[in-house]
């Protein structure tokens, strides 16, 4: 998008954030303004900065587990997972099999719990009330699912290494087979038909921050951001972890590049994710929970990468060991550190209120952007 | 697969070039505190999740970097490490490709830590800024050639480096 003809004699600096409510937490952007129009746009990270990373380093392996939920905190088990499967990759350790499935069954219903927040905060940021309360609804379904098997709501600290901290029981299985057919009946007509065909919110976000594909690749970008661009990228495909190879799924991509696109990727996982979770509880396989692991983990020494699909793309861990008890140095990779580091350079020349929409799109925790 | 196959034997090739030009130099240092060296190793991907490791002096990284930009890899990650016993820091860059599964380049460069100084990447990876100024933010290594080299996590007024293995809160 272009400036408009006319430019102003002089600019302003907007403060958006870090109490604003359209920046969901704590995330500033400092806005140079031409009138309506953005001339130049700086976000300003550290506000809710924990220094995870030296944590790490400070306890042993099974430690540093409950603080990784407490990063990306609607996408939880993800980190979970990412943290256990590095841990796991490193010492060597081989999953049980049941777990692997419940792993991703739980993480799978993490991921919709997701991107239901997601779409009704974005939505929320447009100026419609009423999809919230349908999104919270089907959320706080999932919320009960998980939290009678993992013992909590939001930041889960469920996963260990070789496993699970607790199995699923028969009545998991039958509520969340209920849930699967509820959203199932639920998604076409209270989220697509009220919102997804709706003229005001296409007027929003149709046509509005548009990321080339060539952008996505400079700056690193994943997840719905990068299949919103048209990139047929998703870590569960392209770096198969867990059971993902033996399940059938598909990556929705779009090829346009604006907020509509990502919407929708958003919204076809969530029918993917369905059908992985209905996949995963028909195969699911007796066993024990939990690997024969030593009490304390103690890797040799030497670096070892894994990556993991959250909600906003992809999640990676690098671990570096020197043969102790505690990581030598772990350095999270946050996929939205990586999408919002595009957000200055496509928002410049746009509108403030085609940025609001626009910054909402990219789905931003800012937890995990801090760290 | 065979595109990742394909990916793999031409970065062997080029990164064997830029090995073979710098070999006979670095035959002094290898005594040296800094212990500058080039090599390329192929990993095992199940094992440490990355299939090449390219290592290489600061005066080659950019040159690395373009070799692989040139392959249209994208720069997922920088990691900064400190190795107080050998007084070095590290810095580990982590590559990926969109269209070639299961494969991960890593390039490693260690510089001294009483004079930190790596070439920055800004104007081959976009990416490269924020990550840049993530490991500057945290551990004080200078990145020759970044436009914008501020503190990024951390208040602009802190004076210390908090994943330096000698630092006390």
């Amino acid at each position: 998008m272009n400036l408009p003809r006319q430019r102003y004699e002089e600019t302003f600096v907007l403060n958006l954030g870090p109490q604003h409510p359209a920046t969901h937490g704590v995330l500033r952007i400092k806005v140079t303004m031409d009138g309506e129009y953005v001339v130049k746009a700086e976000p300003v990270l550290g506000y809710i900065h924990r220094m995870h990373e030296k944590i790490a380093e400070q306890g042993n392996f099974a430690q540093f587990m409950p603080y990784t939920a407490r990063m990306d905190y609607l996408h939880a088990l993800a980190l979970n997972h990412g943290y256990c499967l590095v841990g796991d990759r490193d010492a060597g350790i081989q999953v049980t099999e049941r777990a692997e499935y419940i792993r991703v069954i739980t993480v799978e219903l993490n991921r919709i719990a997701s991107h239901l927040l997601w779409w009704a905060a974005f939505l929320l940021d447009l100026g419609g009330f009423t999809p919230l309360l349908y999104a919270f609804d089907d959320r706080e379904q999932i919320l009960d699912l998980l939290e009678r098997t993992t013992g909590s709501r939001l930041t889960y600290c469920y996963f260990r290494f070789g496993g699970v901290y607790n199995d699923i029981d028969d009545e998991f299985i039958s509520d969340t087979r209920t849930f699967i057919d509820r959203l199932r009946k639920r998604l076409p007509v209270m989220y697509h038909s009220l919102v997804t065909g709706n003229i005001i919110l296409i007027k929003r976000i149709k046509g509005i921050g548009i990321i080339s594909a060539e952008q996505c690749r400079r700056y690193g970008a994943s997840g719905p951001v990068a299949r919103g661009s048209g990139i047929d990228f998703d870590v569960r495909k392209h770096e198969p972890y867990s059971i993902y190879p033996e399940l059938d799924f598909d990556i929705p991509v779009y090829d346009e590049g604006d907020s509509m696109a990502r919407y929708m990727v958003r919204m076809d996982e969530i029918e993917q994710s369905l059908r992985i979770i209905e996949q995963a509880l028909d195969k699911l396989p007796d066993g024990p929970i939990m690997a024969k692991v030593p009490k304390n983990l103690r890797p040799e020494a030497g670096t070892c990468y894994a990556a993991v699909e959250t909600a906003r793309g992809s999640l990676g861990h690098r671990l570096l060991c020197n043969g102790d008890r505690n990581p030598y140095r772990l350095k999270l990779r946050s996929p939205t550190f990586s999408n919002l580091s595009l957000f200055a350079e496509v928002a410049e020349g746009m509108m403030i209120a085609d940025v609001l929409a626009f910054l909402g799109s990219l789905d931003l925790v800012i937890p995990e952007i801090d760290r | 697969m065979e595109a990742t196959n394909e990916l793999h034997t031409t970065l062997l090739t080029l990164f064997g070039k830029l090995n073979g030009g710098a070999e006979d130099a670095t035959e002094p240092n290898d005594n040296d505190a800094t212990e500058a060296r080039t090599a390329t190793i192929p990993l095992d991907y199940s094992r440490s999740g990355a299939n090449l490791e390219q290592h290489c002096r600061p005066e080659q990284l950019r040159t690395a970097a373009e070799l692989l930009d040139n392959q249209h890899f994208l720069l997922e990650s920088i990691t900064g490490v400190d190795w107080p016993e050998k007084n070095q820091f590290e810095v580990l860059y982590d590559f990926i490709h969109y269209a070639a599964p299961q494969y991960r380049v890593l390039l490693r460069c260690t510089v001294s830590r009483d004079e930190a100084i790596v070439p920055s990447l800004c104007s081959i990876f976009s990416a490269a800024d924020w990550h840049e100024r993530e490991v500057y933010d945290l551990f004080g290594i200078l990145f020759d050639g970044h436009p914008n080299l501020i503190r990024i996590l951390l208040p602009e007024d802190a004076d210390f480096y908090p994943l330096r293995k000698d630092y006390m809160p």
